[in-house]
């Protein structure tokens, strides 16, 4: 069963405060715009949903009128911050005891009169139908329990990177999230609320509960009650969690005097839960009872769930339910469960956002008519609190369970986002290099990195809008919002699933543009592109003079040269700041001499010396130099070989990255000095596509569909991948089923030092996958 | 069962026919049965005490040596030793002729007079008189079987009298299975000298339950069934011929629990077991209601009302739970009303008692269906102590498996429940494998 309904207020109300006052700006955002309610009542906790739509400042470039040949504009383009209406699901978890003070605050607040019903789910619904109904002036519409549940495990399984875990108690990073396989169907979601139901999901709209228990949560809660005089449900984990089982179960070296070897059954196991208490005449403490009543449920739960799997040959097990919740004691015990009755053949699955299944089901069947499944959705760094704490006793500050608000953000994307079909294979992709979760070293240095490159991207962000008011109390708040993630991520860097490189960028990104800061580097970028623009015939020529092999080195050393340009390593946004002069040629002398640290080019030397690819899709990172003089004539080559070239860049920005916008104009002023790229453009055989990110990394399993569709039909054969952050930081052990290259110079001395270089060393691989030979 | 009662006199050692010691998939640290003294076997179960102890005693030595094809001295006893109770089988020569009874020793009489003419022993022991199984041909030998069992945590007692009645200048072997034998080998040897041949429990089960069943086609059917256990007017307890009873889901429930899947007579496996079983029923209930026995517990469950106490269908759903094909009657929560301060207030130590039982119960029962299930069996036999005189779990498990299976699953019982360990460790001494 799926329940926990009906639980007694008592074990809740003796803490409730009601006159707590809600912090605004930091709960219920976005209220004036919120439609489409959704409220999950579980046996403690709420959860709200709404859908809303948030006014963001977005940076937009536009080319001007160059027919009008304004000889005044000495602007390469338009940079124009405009407002941009985004949608953003909101969801929020508190405590039963704040359901009064909560609704009434969203009274006061709510603008849009659009809304007449609210979709109700979870066991407590019931209960708080009057109060919903009454406080809301809304029409409050039942969901089935289960199916909300279902739905809203499919929508997190399919949008959120890093949403499943396996946990690990004693290991150096308890939570091992799993990399997100495309194709989540079928599973098995096991539900311990008060029952347990156990349920085999096939598709988006086909589930069954093939089985149940009687014996869960409630049993846990009802019986250790009973047993302890305990009253609270936590109390009792908390009790459980002290106790020694052995003084109230009968062990197998309880009736044996040691193992039963010949059926492997270890002394240490359980014969007999509360065996002892049968046999000996003692006062047993409460701990130990709690304990004995802990691991007796979940190992019950585990055989069941075992038992199920196995019968319908099903291997990904989903756990949830308000046994499970963030309870690191019983995710603990069930994996133990799981581990022994599968021999380590299953292993158990937990959910970051496992409480908020039933709301988002909910708001999910609410919003049928929006198609919210027709989009992707991508979790809000800023606006979520990520997965709270796991031990509290080790962390009891951050922790009172109790009371706390809980948040998840999910922005719309734009654009709809799919694999890469070029993934050799895209279950077993990983995108990103170095686990952080996992890797306390690195963890340690990047965070540090990130926190001491704060003062300047407050300072840039400040420069990026001197004519808009406020944008210095903007730059403060987002300091401070970043600098808590940041601290947050060192006590828990699980919140949102494996800490990386990139997910500190996205963290870094997502706040800045929390606080309108959409695009802090549009000024530095337009500049840079300007004075590239300049010497790009020149540099063309130039190439043009050398001989057919000189030519492709210069071609690679540009791409690599220009690939020094970039304002977000810190060690040459130092250099960029104290002498703008810094040059093209001055970036060449300080490329590391070849053999480079990775340095395939002779390979790939000799593979141009074959026949000319069909099509190479083309990951490009910096505005300025890097795009115009490093990428547009290596671009330009392959072009004049015959290959078709599509490039693709950023959605929206993302540091000094060139963005799909300012790549266009771009695109066009170079066609305008160059018939070759001219050429290519009108004919088709050059293409700009968007990437769908807005990350200076690159998650190849999250792409833009248009992307996917134009790699499949132009039959791409080559893909280039470029920087630091797109090749190294992420994609640098990526397995394409084509050939590829990808191209980066360390900017970074510690991540030099990690991969046995030094600054500015040279990252040049060019793979061929096996058993195929170009 | 191959029942040989065969006796050969002159005890002349074949070695060609030597019947190694064949304990399936166990045979590590087990001395083989009446042939384990030789050093070579010695060795293999290096370390054990017991082992050593056996080699340095020369007449016991040739004694075991002249007695592999033989039948084997009186008494004739098959132990079990079970976490919460010791399960021992007596067999009760009937006809010993005068001759014999000259040549007994006063021990052996004193023994047999003890066990046959009483049915307590101590405050403790029982004998199952009604489970007596009389005129019955053992080894050639025609006498009744005795089924008589105590506490485990008595043994001690036991021991003392086994040491008082002068039990090892029997010089008999005491096969002994269940983990008992184990762990209180070495109190065995130095309280009352006594040597125990230790034999894997399983394989005792497998091998008692399908002997008893064998000898029982005469008299009233060992095994049963209950015919319309989802009509609780018309459920009525029928024998069932088991007559060709493979394959056979085999749920022993004792303390806790072993489901094992039975192919043939000597092949079976353990599917899987549950800690879940008798002796977490006694132990909830004595720490729910300050019970002390396995009687007690079970008559006060026998009073009570499980639905007080859990949380049905029901009583979320206000009926039936359509949409799942769950009806309103059963247990979506065990115990669940009890997270209820003022529910936990109302119950009775009767409604307890009674919800442990059917919680304990049920689970057996839904394990047990989903191991029918995964092993494509669909005759399931349950036994172990757990049901004796519990007609009300019985009941439950037979309604269980006939409701959630829709009928394709039976449940059935055997009257010997909890002695089929024992019987087997005894046809072990007579007849080693």
């Amino acid at each position: 069963m799926a329940e926990c309904g009906g639980v007694d207020s008592n074990t809740t109300s003796h803490t409730m405060d009601k006159s707590i006052t809600l912090p605004p700006d930091e709960i219920f955002r976005n209220l004036e715009n919120a439609k489409r309610f959704a409220i999950d009542i579980g046996g403690s906790l709420t959860k709200l949903a709404y859908y809303s739509t948030v006014q963001h400042k977005v940076a937009k470039v536009r080319s001007f009128d160059h027919s009008a040949k304004e000889a005044a504009s000495d602007k390469l383009y338009e940079i124009a911050v405009q407002e941009e209406v985004t949608a953003r699901l909101h969801f929020i978890k508190f405590e039963n005891a704040y359901i009064e003070t909560c609704l009434d605050f969203i009274k006061d607040h709510l603008v849009n009169t659009e809304t007449k019903v609210i979709k109700a789910t979870g066991g407590g619904a019931h209960k708080f139908k009057e109060l919903i109904e009454k406080k809301l002036g809304l029409k409050v519409d039942k969901e089935d329990e289960m199916t909300c549940l279902i739905k809203g495990c499919n929508f997190v399984l399919k949008n959120i990177p890093h949403e499943a875990f396996v946990y690990a108690r004693h290991a150096d990073s308890e939570f091992r999230f799993q990399t997100t396989n495309p194709d989540i169907f079928p599973y098995l979601l096991v539900n311990i609320g008060s029952g347990v139901s156990i349920v085999k999901v096939q598709s988006e709209d086909k589930f069954e509960r093939i089985g149940g228990s009687s014996i869960g949560g409630g049993t846990f809660w009802g019986l250790g009650a009973l047993l302890t005089k305990t009253k609270r449900f936590d109390e009792l984990l908390q009790l459980a969690s002290k106790g020694q089982h052995s003084s109230v179960d009968m062990l197998v070296k309880d009736i044996y005097g040691g193992s039963y070897a010949c059926l492997g059954l270890t002394g240490d196991l359980i014969a007999s839960s509360f065996g002892k208490s049968a046999t000996a005449d003692k006062e047993f403490s409460k701990e130990d009872m709690a304990k004995s009543l802990l691991h007796m449920i979940s190992n019950d739960i585990g055989q069941l769930a075992c038992l199920y799997a196995k019968l319908h040959n099903l291997s990904r097990v989903y756990f949830g339910g308000f046994f499970i919740r963030g309870h690191p004691v019983t995710m603990h015990t069930i994996t133990y469960s799981i581990n022994f009755f599968t021999k380590g053949e299953v292993q158990a699955l937990f959910l970051r956002h496992e409480g908020y299944l039933g709301a988002i089901g909910a708001f999910l069947k609410g919003a049928e008519e929006d198609n919210p499944n027709q989009y992707s959705w991508g979790e809000n760094y800023a606006g979520s609190s990520g997965l709270m704490s796991v031990s509290p006793d080790m962390n009891p500050m951050q922790r009172a369970r109790s009371g706390t608000f809980d948040m998840l953000e999910m922005d719309r994307l734009e654009r709809q986002l799919v694999n890469l079909p070029l993934l050799q294979d895209p279950s077993s992709y990983i995108p990103d290099t170095v686990d952080l979760t996992e890797d306390a070293q690195a963890r340690e240095y990047w965070l540090y990195c990130f926190e001491e490159a704060l003062d300047g991207v407050v300072k840039r962000a400040v420069a990026s809008q001197p004519d808009i008011p406020g944008a210095a109390e903007r730059a403060e708040k987002f300091r401070q919002k970043y600098r808590h993630k940041l601290q947050t991520l060192r006590h828990q860097p699980f919140a949102y699933g494996s800490l990386t490189v990139r997910s500190l960028l996205d963290t870094r990104e997502h706040c800045l543009n929390e606080f309108n800061f959409p695009d802090p580097y549009s000024k530095i970028k337009e500049r840079e592109n300007d004075v590239a623009l300049k010497y790009y015939q020149k540099a063309v020529k130039s190439l043009e003079a050398l001989s057919w092999e000189d030519r492709q080195f210069a071609l690679v050393r540009g791409v690599l040269a220009g690939n020094v340009f970039d304002w977000g390593a810190k060690a040459v946004s130092e250099v960029l700041e104290s002498n703008p002069e810094f040059g093209f040629e001055e970036a060449k002398r300080r490329l590391e001499e070849r053999p480079w640290l990775v340095d395939s080019f002779d390979q790939w030397l000799e593979r141009l010396k074959g026949p000319p690819h069909r099509c190479a899709l083309f990951f490009v990172d910096n505005s300025g130099v890097d795009i115009i003089l490093g990428v547009m004539p290596f671009v330009r080559e392959l072009l004049s070989r015959g290959t078709e070239v599509v490039l693709a860049s950023n959605s929206a920005p993302a540091l000094n990255d060139v963005t799909n916008s300012e790549l266009q104009i771009l695109t066009e002023r170079i066609a305008a000095m160059d018939p070759v790229i001219e050429s290519a453009l009108r004919e088709d055989r050059l293409t700009l596509v968007q990437s769908g990110s807005s990350s200076p990394c690159l998650d190849l399993s999250r792409l833009d569909k248009v992307l996917a569709m134009v790699a499949r039909e132009r039959q791409a054969d080559l893909v280039i991948i470029e920087g630091m952050g797109r090749a190294i930081h992420t994609n640098y052990y990526a397995m394409l089923s084509c050939e590829s290259l990808k191209m980066a110079v360390i900017k970074n001395s510690w991540l030099a030092d990690r991969l046995g270089g030094k600054l500015f060393s040279v990252v040049f691989k060019y793979e061929v996958p096996v058993g195929k030979p170009h | 069962m191959a029942l040989n009662g065969l006796q050969v006199d002159d005890g002349i050692v074949d070695e060609e026919d030597e019947t190694p010691s064949k304990l399936p998939r166990c045979n590590k640290e087990m001395p083989g049965p009446f042939g384990s003294d030789h050093q070579n076997e010695a060795a293999a179960a290096a370390g054990r005490a017991a082992s050593e102890r056996r080699t340095s005693n020369p007449s016991a030595r040739h004694r075991k040596d002249s007695v592999k094809k033989t039948r084997p001295p009186f008494p004739w006893f098959g132990m079990d030793i079970g976490g919460t109770l010791v399960k021992l089988v007596y067999f009760e020569p009937k006809d010993i002729t005068a001759e014999e009874e000259q040549e007994e020793v006063e021990n052996l009489k004193s023994i047999r007079r003890y066990l046959t003419s009483n049915t307590a022993y101590g405050t403790t022991g029982i004998r199952d008189v009604h489970l007596e199984l009389q005129d019955l041909t053992l080894c050639g030998r025609t006498g009744n079987l005795h089924f008589i069992r105590f506490p485990t945590h008595d043994l001690p007692a036991f021991l003392q009298m086994g040491r008082d009645k002068h039990f090892s200048s029997l010089h008999t072997a005491l096969c002994a299975t269940g983990g008992g034998a184990y762990k209180f080998e070495s109190d065995f040897l130095t309280m009352a000298d006594l040597e125990l041949h230790k034999l894997d429990e399983l394989d005792c089960l497998v091998r008692g339950v399908l002997y008893i069943d064998s000898v029982m086609s005469g008299g009233p059917l060992e095994c049963y069934y209950f015919e319309n256990p989802t009509d609780p007017d018309h459920c009525a307890q029928k024998p069932y011929p088991l007559e060709n009873p493979y394959p056979l889901l085999l749920v022993n429930i004792g303390s806790g629990v072993s489901i094992l899947a039975v192919y043939s007579e000597n092949n079976y496996k353990r599917v899987t077991g549950t800690s879940l079983g008798g002796g977490t029923f006694l132990g909830l209930c004595c720490l729910l209601t300050g019970c002390s026995t396995f009687e007690e517990a079970l008559e006060m469950a026998s009073q009570g009302e499980s639905t007080r106490v859990d949380k049905l269908v029901r009583d979320i759903y206000g009926g039936d739970y359509e949409r799942f094909g769950l009806p309103g009657w059963a247990v979506a929560s065990s115990f669940g009303n009890m997270m209820s301060k003022e529910k936990r207030e109302s119950v009775s130590k009767e409604d307890l008692a009674r919800a442990t039982l059917v919680t304990i119960t049920n689970n057996i029962g839904s394990i047990t269906r989903m191991c029918a299930l995964n092993e494509n069996i669909e005759r399931v036999v349950f036994v172990g102590n757990f049901l004796r005189v519990n007609t009300l779990s019985m009941k439950l498990l037979a309604y269980a498996m006939d409701y959630w299976s829709k009928g394709q699953l039976k449940a059935l019982f055997l009257r010997h429940e909890g002695y089929f360990g024992a019987v087997g460790a005894l046809l072990e001494l007579l007849h080693p494998s």
